[in-house]
């Protein structure tokens, strides 16, 4: 299926996960996200698959966590409230080891904040998304494109590393309408889950799907097994896109539709002379700080700035992965509220050194 | 010497925890004694909650899942519909299924899920150390209603078998007791009866065990016992509230 097609950055993303061998779906609607639930109700039973409608956000991520212990491949979408309802239930997945996709069309918040796009969820995502030490790896697309080609790749890393996975949208790419080429339906075969839940068949001792280790020795030992996890997460699995940042005096780093907005900003600064560069991180968790590291290394990056739909969340770890070398500067529009190209072109020449 | 019974093949080696005269042992044995006899082990995944039960996932012998509070019911729903040929069951207790737990407990009984729900009532949240539960009876004393349950302040019990027998999607409601040998072969009667339904795919099945905690009520085993007949039984009376087949008829 080689074939362009012009669909909603939402639709795409489910069809996408239906071509990466996803069979199970457990949501509650919320706006922007709906299009996934909708059209994963029509295409899940054409299938084989399940599509259910959960009474809540609590009780949807929960039957993600039954599903993911019996050994399939499940996924959720929401927005931002719901992931607040879901934090509980992510933080039970993480301590079980299970994995699982749960998509997130960013809105703005806090509180109903609004349903226009927002990335104001970038720390849920990637620092608190639930009690204890965890991580779950989360990646932003930018395009329509993207979503649809990071689902697959999702799930394999979840599978692989057994935990959470994460894919960050927002209202912007998940209602926006581009064209694109979707993915062959996987062939391949599962991976086998041999400590799933779903029957012993007299074949084996039981399996056991738990986070409860009531001896603090034990739980920290497999906390720490975890990290270590998460250490090799963070060596092998760092995506970002670098966008004219060879010879870049000012590197702006931005994720997601923001990114979008940066480009445009960036070539404008181009044309005028301006020695503009983008760093596009793909994944938010682990966060690409060799990427940026060696931005900030160096001698020709004078200043990053920092474009975020927040109130700045991401330039924390742009400024720990920076670590001082070069000064970084934030520039951020919130409560559902885009960004336009003029007003970060208008910071890029003000960092530049500009009018 | 002739071995003349054992420990149910569903049930591990490992010694329970429960207090002395906790009747969550009876009410392992009665879930394991059904698994076996009934041929399910194989194919069953059970699902823990979160209280004194917790720690079901070491002692049923077939493939367990740990459940967050309260979510046991969607837990199993995930299980069950990922694995529709499984048997699932919840194993929950009060402030489990009956307060933090009610909407995924109310919704998985509506949609008719094939799952099957054993609720331990025993008027008391257990390994918090004694806390009002959703059926504390009015008057009772626990820890945090130290001069009994005021019911103008802390409201009502939940008669939970009675409020799911009017939902379409239960298959079979019953509320058995823990306290007799009657009550028991009653108990386990209705167990059997939520498992065989499950199988046959008729809806949600809940089995209602009144059980004892001698522990947190502050009494004696015996004594429990009696409290239990003479206090619980009359505000939860044992029975069936909803038979699917029975309505068919």
């Amino acid at each position: 299926m080689s074939e362009r097609v012009l669909m909603k950055g939402n639709e795409a993303l489910a069809e996408a996960a239906i071509a990466a061998g996803c069979r199970h779906f457990f949501g509650y609607p919320i706006t922007p996200q709906t299009e996934v639930a909708a059209y994963m109700a029509k295409r899940m039973p054409k299938v084989n698959g399940v599509y259910l409608q959960a009474e809540s956000e609590v009780a949807s991520i929960n039957m993600v966590l039954g599903a993911a212990a019996a050994g399939v491949r499940v996924m959720t979408s929401t927005s931002s409230p719901g992931v607040s309802l879901m934090a509980e239930g992510i933080s039970y997945i993480a301590g079980s080891d299970l994995p699982m996709l749960i998509v997130n069309v960013q809105r703005g918040g806090p509180g109903l904040g609004g349903i226009q796009p927002s990335q104001a969820d970038y720390f849920q995502a990637t620092k608190s998304t639930g009690h204890g030490d965890f991580h779950m790896i989360v990646l932003a697309p930018s395009t329509v494109q993207e979503m649809v080609d990071l689902v697959a790749g999702a799930f394999e890393l979840g599978d692989r590393y057994r935990m959470p996975t994460m894919v960050l949208s927002d209202g912007m790419l998940g209602q926006m309408m581009e064209p694109v080429v979707l993915p062959e339906p996987t062939g391949d075969e599962l991976p086998e889950k041999p400590w799933a839940a779903c029957g012993h068949g007299g074949e084996r001792e039981h399996n056991v799907v738990n986070s409860l280790y009531i001896q603090p020795h034990d739980l920290e030992r497999l906390v720490i097994e975890r990290y270590k996890r998460y250490d090799e997460i963070k060596r092998k699995e760092q995506r970002a896109e670098e966008y004219l940042t060879e010879d870049a005096e000012i590197i702006v780093v931005a994720y997601g539709a923001s990114s979008r907005v940066s480009r445009s900003a960036v070539n404008k600064a181009r044309e005028d002379g301006i020695k503009a560069g983008l760093i596009r991180p793909i994944t938010l968790w682990p966060f690409p700080d060799d990427a940026i590291g060696k931005a900030a290394d160096s001698k020709k990056t004078k200043r990053f700035l920092t474009v975020e739909m927040s109130m700045g969340q991401m330039v924390e770890d742009v400024r720990l992965a920076v670590n001082g070398r070069k000064p970084v500067e934030f520039y951020g529009r919130t409560g559902g509220v885009i960004p336009t190209p003029k007003e970060v072109y208008d910071q890029i020449v003000k960092l530049s050194g500009g009018a | 010497m002739p071995k003349i019974t054992s420990k149910p093949h569903a049930l591990t080696d490992k010694p329970f925890h429960y207090c002395p005269g906790c009747t969550h042992g009876i009410a392992h044995r009665l879930v394991a004694e059904v698994l076996d006899e009934l041929g399910m082990e194989d194919r069953t995944v059970g699902i823990a909650s979160v209280g004194c039960s917790v720690f079901t996932y070491d002692y049923f012998s077939c493939d367990m899942v740990q459940a967050p509070h309260g979510r046991a019911p969607a837990v199993g729903t995930g299980v069950k519909r990922a694995r529709p040929d499984n048997i699932v069951f919840t194993y929950q207790g009060d402030g489990d299924l009956a307060a933090i737990g009610t909407a995924e407990t109310v919704h998985a009984a509506a949609r008719g899920e094939n799952i099957t729900s054993i609720f331990i009532n025993n008027t008391i949240y257990g390994m918090t150390g004694g806390q009002m539960a959703p059926t504390t009876l009015p008057g009772q004393i626990t820890q945090t209603t130290p001069y009994g349950r005021d019911v103008s302040e802390a409201g009502y019990p939940l008669r939970v078998c009675e409020m799911l027998s009017t939902l379409d999607g239960v298959a079979l409601a019953q509320r058995a007791a823990l306290d007799s040998v009657k009550h028991v072969n009653e108990a386990k009667k209705a167990i059997r009866k939520a498992f065989e339904y499950q199988d046959e795919k008729l809806g949600y099945t809940i089995v209602e065990l009144l059980s004892t905690c001698p522990t947190n009520w502050g009494l004696s085993t015996e004594d429990s016992l009696q409290w239990l007949r003479d206090k619980m039984i009359p505000y939860y009376p044992l029975g069936v509230y909803k038979d699917i087949k029975e309505v068919r008829r």
